[in-house]
């Protein structure tokens, strides 16, 4: 199988077993270049997983990853080199470095010394708040920064693709919008391909081309921010009311109710 | 009102620093005045060896986060590889325990002792790497006690209970360090080396990425660092560090014998790193020199029988253990805490 004509990311049927627990089972989503997807679903229904599927950090019993239309198998530190970065959820700073050797974790090794500057100015520029800040620990960073300072860190390494666990994760609701704002704007500043993870739900869809929902392991919906707020598709998953598979062999019948098939 | 605790807790770190510092030194300076320049000569050199294992081992532990006990094993392939290829070959074993001994020069030794004890590291570490936490501690245990059993059992190359005797001391061409003032010079060059080389690994990139392994393990695996291979890399280098102290130790004392590898003194190393500070080197100098004030200093104390004064080191450092984790768990000048 191969990626599809105009998918720089694709994956295809991909199925995580952990143990006896099947996290994702026979997903299959892709992004183009430059777009921003969001991937939503109640707790436990693979969001992270697929994440992980991208960067070699689960166990893929099952399909595939395509990444510019080749098959990703490598581990993760050779998939970082391909230009994708994770941002883990729980944002994960270095608390006993300061803010500019966090960044600087993103790349360390870059031997080109002026490309390195030239990306802690992009960053900087972008988070204005981590310039001010950058001889400060990163455990004297509120809730917020620390989220700026895990995306920073993440540009740092320049990635194509940006992979985002859940940012706005434990955050304020004042602080949510301003990270949600920040994602919007690497997106078109920085023309980065984005595939978010989220479980805010209404802030997400204001900022994403695209989103998948997610439930049980299985992809129950694909479309614009538009479509999927006509359907009720996010109120069925996350009220539990999206059925198993039938007899007839139709995994998703509410995806009838007005939403698109999945598939890319 | 504010409890003891509570003020050692929130008292400014630099004061507390500064005050730790001033007394240990100051301890040191008076005892060694009170005791005059053969028994200084001695301490200093119990110190310098002490404190190059504390150095090495607080690198895994402090500053990379992997609490080994395992550090006294490296310590004895060391101090073994040095009895063994520099005995003197002349010296009359025992002929029920005689063992080959090419009786070569102690810097000819050296090398091999440094690099046995970092090849030894390399195997255990490959395997040691799928552990964390927990886990890790009682791997290192399980390697501490091997090592030991090896040293006491494989008594055609190391004679077992028996010891090895006659360890040369280094030489360069026909002038012998065997002095103590020319062997604690020697020995203070060592552990400056094994300074500047941690400092150097601390302070650099690689250090870096050690402190984050140490914070985060998987959060610096997503960037592309190949943590496996930072902590076997830690682990051996440190191991090496190790072996250095064990061939100095082997050939300042000339006789060796399992006694001195045994698993308490892994867990007198570690109460040494805790108590000078984890992820800080000046911390392990501190701790090393407390400990050798500490234990050497209580042979004076009149109250004391002789006979209980090795019992009663054990029972003082087990004691100042538990107190630094529940007041100072940081230790004297620590910047993390288990």
């Amino acid at each position: 199988m191969t990626a599809s004509n105009d998918a720089t990311l694709e994956l295809t049927d991909i199925a995580v077993h952990y143990g006896a627990v099947r996290a994702l089972d026979g997903v299959s989503l892709g992004i183009r270049e430059g777009e921003a997807v969001a991937v939503m679903g109640p707790n436990g229904a693979g969001k992270s997983t697929v994440l992980k599927a991208i960067m070699g950090l689960a166990p893929v019993v099952a399909g595939a990853v395509y990444w510019r239309g080749h098959r990703l198998e490598a581990a993760t530190h050779e998939i970082v080199k391909e230009g994708i970065c994770f941002v883990p959820q729980g944002r994960r700073v270095f608390t006993h470095l300061t803010i500019e050797e966090n960044l600087e974790m993103g790349c360390l090794f870059l031997g080109d010394e002026a490309e390195k500057r030239r990306r802690l100015e992009s960053v900087i520029e972008l988070f204005p708040i981590l310039h001010e800040k950058r001889r400060d620990m990163a455990s004297q960073m509120s809730g917020g920064q620390q989220q700026m300072l895990a995306i920073g860190r993440g540009l740092m390494g320049s990635p194509d693709l940006l992979l985002l666990d859940e940012p706005t994760l434990g955050l304020a609701p004042i602080v949510v919008g301003e990270v949600f704002q920040k994602v919007r704007e690497i997106s078109d500043r920085l023309d980065t391909t984005i595939m978010i993870v989220e479980h805010n739900i209404k802030g997400v869809l204001g900022i994403v081309d695209r989103a998948y929902v997610l439930d049980k392991g299985r992809v129950v919906h694909e479309g614009t921010p538009a479509s999927i707020r006509e359907t009720n598709i996010l109120t069925d998953v996350f009220l539990g009311r999206v059925q198993p598979e039938g007899e007839d062999g139709d995994p998703f019948p509410l995806a009838q109710a007005g939403g698109e098939r999945t598939g890319f | 009102m504010t409890t003891l605790p509570q003020t050692l807790r929130e008292w400014p770190r630099a004061d507390i620093e500064r005050v730790a510092t001033v007394f240990v030194l100051g301890w040191a300076v008076a005892f060694m005045l009170w005791q005059g320049t053969g028994f200084t000569v001695t301490l200093m050199t119990v110190f310098a060896i002490w404190a190059i294992l504390a150095v090495s081992l607080n690198l895994v532990v402090g500053f990379t986060g992997l609490l080994s006990v395992g550090h006294i094993g490296f310590f004895g392939i060391g101090a073994y590889t040095m009895a063994i290829l520099a005995s003197d070959a002349s010296y009359d074993q025992l002929r029920t325990e005689a063992i080959p001994t090419p009786g070569w020069p102690f810097f000819a030794a050296l090398p091999i002792a440094v690099a046995l004890a970092g090849l030894v590291a390399l195997g255990v570490g490959i395997v040691f790497n799928r552990f964390r936490d927990d886990i890790f501690v009682l791997v290192s245990f399980g390697f501490a006690i091997i090592a030991f059993s090896f040293f006491l059992n494989l008594r055609e190359i190391t004679r077992g209970a028996f010891g090895i005797h006659e360890i040369p001391r280094p030489a360069f061409g026909s002038w012998v360090l065997d002095g103590e003032v020319e062997f604690l010079v020697f020995a203070l060059i060592c552990l400056a080396l094994v300074v500047l080389v941690c400092w150097l690994i601390v302070t650099s990139s690689f250090g870096r990425v050690l402190t984050a392994i140490r914070e985060d393990e998987e959060a610096i695996a997503v960037f592309g660092y190949r943590v496996t291979h930072f902590k076997l890399a830690v682990w051996v280098l440190s191991a090496m560090m190790a072996g250095l102290a064990g061939a100095l130790f082997a050939s300042w004392t000339s006789f060796i014998d399992p006694n001195s590898f045994i698993l308490l003194e892994s867990m007198l190393l570690i109460a040494i790193v805790i108590l000078g500070g984890l992820a800080t080197i000046w911390g392990s100098l501190l701790g090393a020199m407390a400990f050798v004030l500490l234990e050497e200093g209580m042979r004076f104390l009149p109250f004391l029988p002789a006979e209980f004064v090795g019992q009663a080191r054990q029972v003082v450092l087990g004691v100042l253990l538990v107190l630094l984790m529940l007041f100072r768990p940081q230790g004297l000048v620590g910047r993390y805490k288990l």
